[in-house]
């Protein structure tokens, strides 16, 4: 068994390698012919002339490539800026299109075979490792050896790791042409979903997180098969990943509907009230997308307050958003790594509500710009100054780059925690208007602390518990995950009538003390 | 302001100073010499198996006490003065008191056996004895364990945990037989043996032998049998850690003694937690209690009586917990390890043989005495005001899905748990059920 994991690792090592040096794979070698196919009419006469060097020319790799492409587009915008020729500059992202088009070698003439040997041997490598766990180990809390390990105690393969996903992070948001490879690989994919679709980096990456949440779910499965409660959760983040966050929306568009993730919500879905997309959704949508913009303000005016009420914030947070389905499958590894320290509690809740506040403002500018047909309010720019920086620092940094790629760093859940305006919102209605708590057993707890230690939201459950007080705190996303640990079943995530939520601090089990505080 | 000292940082000194605390100015010390700060010992095993750091076991960060204007002193006492209530520290510090609190906890037994001085064996209660079992781990193959109590169990999982095999001497007939009936204890022996430990019951250790450079080579037990080993664990029971005391004036037995209020013979002079033996009987306890939730409640009355109400140690019905290996035990009420003459007993036992319960009930009134529970958790509420409110079996059974603690979606069993017990005890439930 121990051999068939090993077997496994190598496989899964070897998919990643071959999946990473991918990109220093190809050449690339623009014709005229591509160059007139992809390059928009009205750019072409002005660009032709700078491009002429570029043609039939090979070159060794996307960085490169790309590069050029960038560069030679960007000369001629400065050109046009100098000379205050606002409409000539150039906005579309050629670098992206023209590199897709121009690669050459195995990922373009062996794309499927790649993709069966990268994602094929992937799967098969990580579930020769995971699944023999069945028969290695007994159901129960396993968490031997995680503070001696490399990987979940921030050691070398920790940090590694970081690194690899911030690269990936900062690749994908902002040198997307760098990726081509990818992007290419996964193109059988996209065409079997949708055949007149082109793969592009979102696509690529909504691939990816998929993939990571089925493969890692299946491993939260198994790690807490004595659990239900755990098991039901993950099976519901793995559905609502797979098929409403990731096939959905692309049969959608197959059916020529507008492109929409029905279980994302504002303030999480920032653009939701984007001109375009409103526009997207109530011109060009017909009826379908009008549901679908109904649909979206439902779900965060009513359907919020509602079900956090009846069951608290994990009904989406640890059952159905996508970003808490990666951090419940994938990021498992990681979640001790949590600041439990009270400073941290302080930090977060100044951040996140901050996001929260600046989520509305955007928001709010961006409405009022849509409703009155004008660009700016009170006289500032909405969206070089509020749409913009939203979009780059929240939407792309915090959520993206710090959110996933500090994983192996910072805990499971920094973005959830630090960063989600819609975290916040269920939260503030989790901590005010809500039948679910945390209930402690008792005299029964030892102060061992494994609660607080496996706390992906860094909670100091063990504070509680060991003076007998119930947990109700906005942050807890109930993943259920102290519950599982505790050696002494202490906690249970319970749903009761309101009154008497908060508990009483009083610990059972002494005649002689009656109630303090 | 008076000066309170407590010597001991584990659960029962901490809860006395923080109770202190909370109704008083007074200046509060505590002196320890095992950690700087407060840690909790239950967790030990969690720090050698992985599951946390050192830094996680602490219940309280570092700037608490500083806040709470708690003095730490990390020393150890060597003698205590009580005519000029004064303490002597290793350091050769001298520490006065107005009040003195003792909650030195435990230290692990040693029955004399020949070669239990030899390097590589050890008990396990302090975060020193996990150090050296840190060391004495590096690296072996085999180990043996003497003892089967819940420290015993714990140190077994440890080991299991670094892949060294374990060889467990138990010297009752099953598995903890000595304070669980004899279903539960063999289910629990059964357990433990899935768990590939080489169980040997009834076998008592004879002497531990030498490899020539004063480490372990093997034991022999009481069967005459040698085992080879490379570490041996001597987990048989602990005893108050007081030989400091000796000439100080205090009185002591096998603990320090102590009244009602926890004063020992010198007025000024408290002890409690596992250091304490009591004077007084409680019914359905021992005199000496070694658990963490009691040190607790010791460290609540007591601070109670310091800051001026005087308050009696009176625990409610006793409860308990532990968890082996993958299943956790609770209990609450009194099950003794052999029915008593009065009661009568109720055991159910899953299919799976993970889960357990355990009723014991007194036969003639039929009021409800104890419960086990494996596997499945409980409410300490409601057990506890059940069994305050001496409520019948019956009313237990018939409200026994109230009380279940597990989380969510967990396979409920009370309908299977009141069936099989109706086949037995067809008289005992009441109209309502049936
Ligand atoms: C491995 C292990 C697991 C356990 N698990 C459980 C469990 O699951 N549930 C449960 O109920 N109980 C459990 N126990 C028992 C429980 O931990 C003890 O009952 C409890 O910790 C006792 O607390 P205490 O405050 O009385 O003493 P302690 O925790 O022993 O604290 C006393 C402190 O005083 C210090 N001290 C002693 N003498 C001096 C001196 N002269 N000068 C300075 N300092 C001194 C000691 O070094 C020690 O740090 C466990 C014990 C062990 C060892
Ligand atoms: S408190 Fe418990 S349920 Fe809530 S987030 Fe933390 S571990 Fe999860
Ligand atoms: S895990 Fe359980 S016993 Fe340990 S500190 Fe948390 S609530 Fe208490």
């Amino acid at each position: 068994m121990q051999v068939a994991r090993i077997i496994g690792l190598n496989i899964f090592l070897a998919a990643l390698f071959l999946f990473l040096s991918l990109l220093f794979f190809s050449d690339y070698t623009l014709t005229k012919e591509i160059f007139q196919s992809k390059v928009k009419q009205e750019h072409q006469q002005r660009l032709l002339p700078v491009f002429e060097k570029i043609f039939d020319k090979t070159y060794p790799n996307t960085f490169v490539f790309a590069n050029e492409i960038k560069n030679t587009v960007e000369d001629l915008n400065v050109e046009a800026r100098n000379q205050q020729q606002w409409d000539q500059v150039i906005y579309d992202d050629y670098a992206g299109t023209l590199t897709k088009a121009s690669t050459q070698g195995i990922i373009v003439e062996y794309t499927l075979l790649l993709f069966i040997l990268i994602f094929g041997g992937g799967t098969l490598g990580a579930l020769l490792f995971i699944l023999p766990k069945i028969s290695i180990e007994a159901p129960g809390i396993k968490n031997n050896n995680i503070f001696h390990h490399a990987l979940n105690n921030r050691g070398w393969i920790g940090i590694l790791l970081g690194t690899l996903l911030i690269s990936f992070y900062i690749l994908l948001y902002f040198y997307d042409a760098y990726v081509t490879n990818w992007i290419i690989l996964v193109e059988p994919l996209k065409k079997l979903i949708n055949p007149n679709g082109d793969s592009s980096q979102w696509f690529l990456y909504g691939f990816l997180y998929t993939f990571a949440v089925i493969v890692m779910g299946i491993r939260m499965l198994i790690k807490y098969r004595h659990s239900n409660y755990q098991m039901v959760r993950t099976a519901s983040v793995m559905f609502f990943q797979l098929a409403i966050a990731f096939l959905l929306p692309e049969i959608l568009v197959r059916l020529n509907q507008p492109y929409f993730d029905f279980k994302n919500m504002w303030p999480l879905d920032y653009d939701f009230f984007d001109a375009w997309h409103i526009n997207m959704l109530t011109e060009s949508g017909g009826s379908v997308g009008l549901f679908m913009f109904v649909w979206g303000i439902t779900l965060f005016v009513v359907g919020v307050p509602v079900f956090v009420y009846f069951f608290g914030k994990r009904w989406y947070c640890s059952w159905v958003c996508g970003c808490g389905g990666l951090a419940e499958t994938a990021g498992d590894p990681f979640r001790q790594l949590s600041d439990k320290s009270l400073k941290a509690w302080k930090v977060e809740r100044w951040m996140v509500h901050a996001v929260l506040i600046f989520a509305i403002v955007m928001t709010g500018a961006v409405l009022y710009n849509f409703i009155t047909g004008t660009n700016s309010i009170f006289g500032i720019d909405t969206y070089t100054h509020l749409r913009k920086p939203y979009g780059f620092f929240v939407g792309a940094i915090f959520s993206g780059v710090v959110g996933t790629g500090f994983y192996p760093l910072m805990g499971n859940r920094v973005w959830c925690r630090f960063g989600c305006p819609l975290a916040a919102y269920l939260g503030f209605v989790q901590r005010f208007k809500s039948r679910f708590r945390i209930t402690t057993n008792g005299g029964q707890c030892i102060s061992c602390g494994n609660c607080s230690t496996y706390c992906e939201m860094g909670i100091d459950v063990r504070w509680y518990a060991q003076r007998g007080q119930n947990i109700v705190r906005s942050s807890c996303v109930g993943c259920g995950v102290c519950s599982s640990v505790c050696p002494r079943g202490v906690l249970n995530l319970e749903v009761k009538e309101e009154e008497g939520r908060f508990g009483k601090p009083i610990l059972i089990g002494n005649n002689g003390i009656k109630l303090q505080d | 302001m008076s000066k309170i000292v407590i010597i001991g940082n584990g659960i029962a000194g901490v809860t006395a100073a923080r109770h202190i605390r909370k109704s008083s100015n007074d200046s509060i010390t505590i002196v320890s010499s095992e950690t700087e700060h407060f840690f909790s010992r239950t967790a030990l095993m969690y720090i050698f198996m992985g599951h946390m750091k050192f830094e996680n076991t602490k219940p309280y960060e570092d700037w608490f006490w500083k806040k709470n204007k708690i003095d730490l002193v990390y020393d150890h006492v060597n003698a205590v003065e009580t005519q000029n209530n004064t303490l002597i520290c290793r350091s050769g510090k001298k520490i006065t008191f107005d009040t003195l609190i003792l909650a030195t906890g435990s230290q692990p037994n040693k029955f004399g056996w020949p070669g239990q001085d030899l390097q590589c064996v050890q008990g396990l209660y302090s975060y020193q004895d996990l150090q050296l079992m840190e060391q004495n781990s590096k690296g072996i193959k085999k180990a043996v364990i003497v003892g089967g109590g819940l420290i015993g169990i714990e140190m077994a999982e440890m080991l299991l945990s670094r892949n060294i095999e374990v060889t467990f001497l138990v010297r009752e007939k099953e598995f903890w037989s000595n304070v669980l009936p004899m279903q539960e204890a063999k289910l629990i022996s059964d357990h433990v043996r899935s768990h590939h430990v080489d169980l040997r019951l009834e076998t008592e250790l004879l002497n531990i032998q030498d490899n020539g450079e004063g480490k372990v080579k093997g034991i022999v037990t009481s069967k005459n049998e040698s085992i080879e080993c490379q570490l041996v664990g001597l987990t048989v029971g602990v005893s108050p850690s007081i030989s400091f005391l000796k000439d100080s004036g205090i009185k002591i037995n096998r603990g320090v003694l102590v009244n009602e209020l926890m004063q020992t013979n010198i007025a000024n002079v408290y002890a409690i937690g596992d250091c304490v033996e009591r004077t007084y009987e409680l019914s359905g306890r021992r005199n000496i209690e070694q658990v963490w939730y009691t040190g607790r409640m010791m460290g609540e009355v007591v601070a109670q009586t310091i800051c001026g109400s005087p308050t009696k140690y009176e625990p409610g019905p006793w409860f308990n917990s532990a968890k082996f290996l993958d299943i956790e035990y609770q209990t609450y009420g009194n099950v003794s390890p052999q029915l008593k003459a009065n009661e009568s007993e109720f055991y159910w036992e899953h299919s799976g043989k993970k889960k357990a319960m355990h009723f014991i009930w007194d036969t003639s009134s039929q009021v409800f005495i104890g419960i086990n529970s494996f596997g499945i958790r409980l409410r300490h509420e409601k057990f506890d005001a059940w069994l305050r409110a001496k409520q019948s079996i019956s009313y237990v059974l018939e409200h026994l899905a109230e009380a279940n603690f597990d989380p969510e979606f967990f396979r409920r069993h009370e309908p299977e748990i009141i069936q099989a017990f109706e086949k037995q005890f067809p008289h005992l439930l009441s109209l309502s059920l049936k």
